[in-house]
């Protein structure tokens, strides 16, 4: 089935731009890469952070202001948003696996609000008003990124690069390692490897990789909004994992598209739609907990 | 720099003010979680439900049904609006928590996250974001009190003692009773417990219901100082996570002292450097977390 899968991705991903709105092709490419960075940390390692809004907003931020006012070109923008993730990450990561289970939870939430209230209050970024007008600016210095196919397509490198870092990683001595330590600590632990370390560099991954994630959306919008690194954008991004199917390699890929493209439609309907992502939630979690691709995983496989 | 005594002894009142809430919510988070093993997402949503139900009782009931003069005032709203968001948490309970009890904890999360959601949105269509002014303070607790280092609204002095005086008898039932002792027997050993011939299962629905009761009337006491909006609960909430964090779940008593002490923490730091106030909670819990990882008054 990963085959399929693999050939949907890459031609719906290369054929896109032409299919649906370019905007909103880069706008799914940002949240699927946010979601499967995610999911690394929820479905691989059993660890829920409620706090990854603040890479994905944070390095939004950074990545925006490099840009804009120290005039960095935009693959240099994203690369310092990028390396503002990992070091946060490396911060949240090494408080947060001091403690276990919910309150791992607890804590990112808390920490992931530290950097709410001072992207609120901060000069650079606007407050209340986002940092706005960001300059798309020209990769390598050639190629104008305000062509939309040209952002699109840089945008679907990034994120393939990002796809496959997690593949690798997933698909590693280190993920096999990650697998053990969700399915049982204890034993990981008694067999001599170093749980905090593989939880740690697990996090940090995770968190950087979101901050790609938010980085290029930054780009792509021209904006950093608060929006980015509140608490709601966190709920999202679990829904997206939650939704795909957590631990499976596609799952929050077709998570994170179902999500934005239900924003996408349901967008008049005010505030009813946070009645429905929480509806959603409430369902996943009564009765769907493989999500849709480990649900169509087990049929295929009780099948065949 | 040149900050007053009085200054401060006012904002740590302001701040002991917003410590009771913090008490109230984490309290009912611990003891949910001692029995339930769930942390309750959900606790703002259902403490911004308690002021809601004050609100409507006291401007929206009485044109809905067609009597103008009808009226739930704050007084009877004290006790209504616990019962009303209590049954509604315990059927909560019966419905959708109890099929979670045997999955991986984070699901509770997940689902009580969820509900929360629901809430918000649903009173967001039909009230201000930025909050609707309750008008039923009892005249009785109108005006303002000298203190002697400032004038105190009679109310805000009112909600601090009666919230302290409820988190104490919660404290004295759960440690000092039968019926507690029950509780924390159950906590320690559900099997044992139902063994005995105690309803576990039933004791587990009222626990939710109680914690959640606090919550509401916690909303109730916030509706005429804080104005009630859809998204109270969740600003509040975040912080009362960090709160419990700090505190440890370990302990009804730690659960109090911790929530009125960062209240007055909070209201020290509005005092001597206002930018800070809004996250000095989070970074005493990260001080916490690196010098004592399981809480101030958590075993693990």
């Amino acid at each position: 089935m990963n085959r399929i899968f693999w050939v949907l991705l890459i031609g719906l991903g290369l054929a896109a731009p032409f299919l649906i709105y370019p905007v909103f092709a880069m706008k799914l490419l940002c949240f699927a890469l946010f979601a499967c960075a995610f999911n690394l940390l929820l479905g691989y390692v059993g660890l829920l952070s409620f706090g990854h809004a603040a890479f994905f907003g944070g390095a939004a931020y950074i990545t925006g202001h490099v840009v804009k006012v120290w005039g960095f070109p935009p693959l240099a923008g994203i690369l310092t948003g990028t390396l503002f993730a990992l070091v946060l990450g490396a911060i949240f990561g090494k408080l947060a696996i001091r403690r276990q289970g919910i309150y791992f939870a607890m804590i990112t939430l808390a920490l992931a609000q530290i950097i709410y209230f001072l992207s609120l209050q901060l000069e650079f970024t606007g407050g209340e008003n986002g940092l706005q007008g960001i300059p798309r600016g020209q990769l390598f210095g050639v190629i104008d990124l305000s062509q939309p196919l040209a952002m699109y397509y840089t945008v679907f490198a990034i994120f393939m690069i990002g796809f496959l870092i997690i593949y690798r990683a997933i698909h590693s001595p280190f993920g096999q390692v990650l697998t053990a330590i969700r399915e049982n600590e204890p034993r990981a632990i008694s067999l001599g490897y170093n749980v905090d370390r593989f939880k740690l560099m697990a996090f940090i991954l995770s968190a950087t990789l979101a901050g790609t994630a938010g980085a290029t959306k930054a780009i792509v919008f021209q904006f950093a909004s608060l929006t980015d690194v509140h608490w709601p954008m966190s709920g999202e991004v679990v829904l997206m994992t939650l939704l795909g199917g957590m631990g499976t390699l596609f799952g929050p890929v077709v998570g994170a598209t179902a999500i934005v493209a239900m924003y996408n439609e349901l967008s008049a309907m005010g505030s009813w739609i946070n009645v429905i992502i929480g509806g959603i939630f409430v369902v996943c979690v009564l009765t769907f907990r493989r999500g849709i691709v480990g649900e169509l995983a087990r049929l295929l496989r009780s099948r065949s | 720099m040149n900050v007053s005594l009085d200054l401060i002894l006012a904002q740590m009142m302001l701040g002991l003010s917003a410590g009771v809430f913090y008490a109230m919510l984490s309290l009912g988070l611990a003891i949910i979680f001692g029995l339930l093993n769930v942390i309750n997402f959900a606790h703002g949503a259902l403490y911004m439900l308690g002021a809601f139900v004050a609100l409507i009782g006291h401007s929206y009931i009485g044109p809905w049904l067609g009597y103008e003069d009808f009226q739930l005032g704050f007084w009877p709203a004290l006790i209504v609006a616990p019962l009303l968001v209590g049954c509604f948490g315990m059927l909560l309970e019966r419905t959708m928590l109890r099929r979670l009890y045997q999955f991986d904890h984070i699901y509770g999360l997940l689902l009580t996250f969820g509900i929360a959601l629901m809430l918000q949105g649903f009173f967001t269509n039909y009230f201000n974001v930025s909050g609707t002014p309750y008008g039923g303070q009892p005249e009785s607790l109108n005006g303002i009190v000298n203190l002697g280092f400032m004038y105190f609204p009679k109310f805000r002095l009112f909600a601090i003692v009666m919230s302290i005086v409820v988190c104490f008898l919660t404290w004295f039932v759960i440690e000092r009773t039968r019926l507690g002792a029950v509780l924390r027997a159950g906590v320690e050993n559900p099997k044992l417990v139902q063994a005995f011939g105690i309803n576990v299962p039933l004791m587990v629905t009222l626990t939710f219901g109680f914690g959640v009761a606090l919550a509401a009337l916690a909303g109730v006491l916030a509706a005429p100082i804080y104005s009630v909006s859809p998204l109270m609960g969740a600003n509040l909430i975040i912080v009362v996570f960090a709160v419990v964090v700090i505190g440890g779940m370990g302990s009804i008593m730690g659960a109090i002292v911790t929530g009125l002490t960062l209240g007055l923490i909070q209201g020290l730091t509005k005092a001597i450097y206002p930018p800070a106030a809004n996250t000095v909670i989070f970074f005493i819990m990260v001080i916490v977390l690196l010098v004592r990882p399981a809480g101030l008054f958590g075993k693990e």
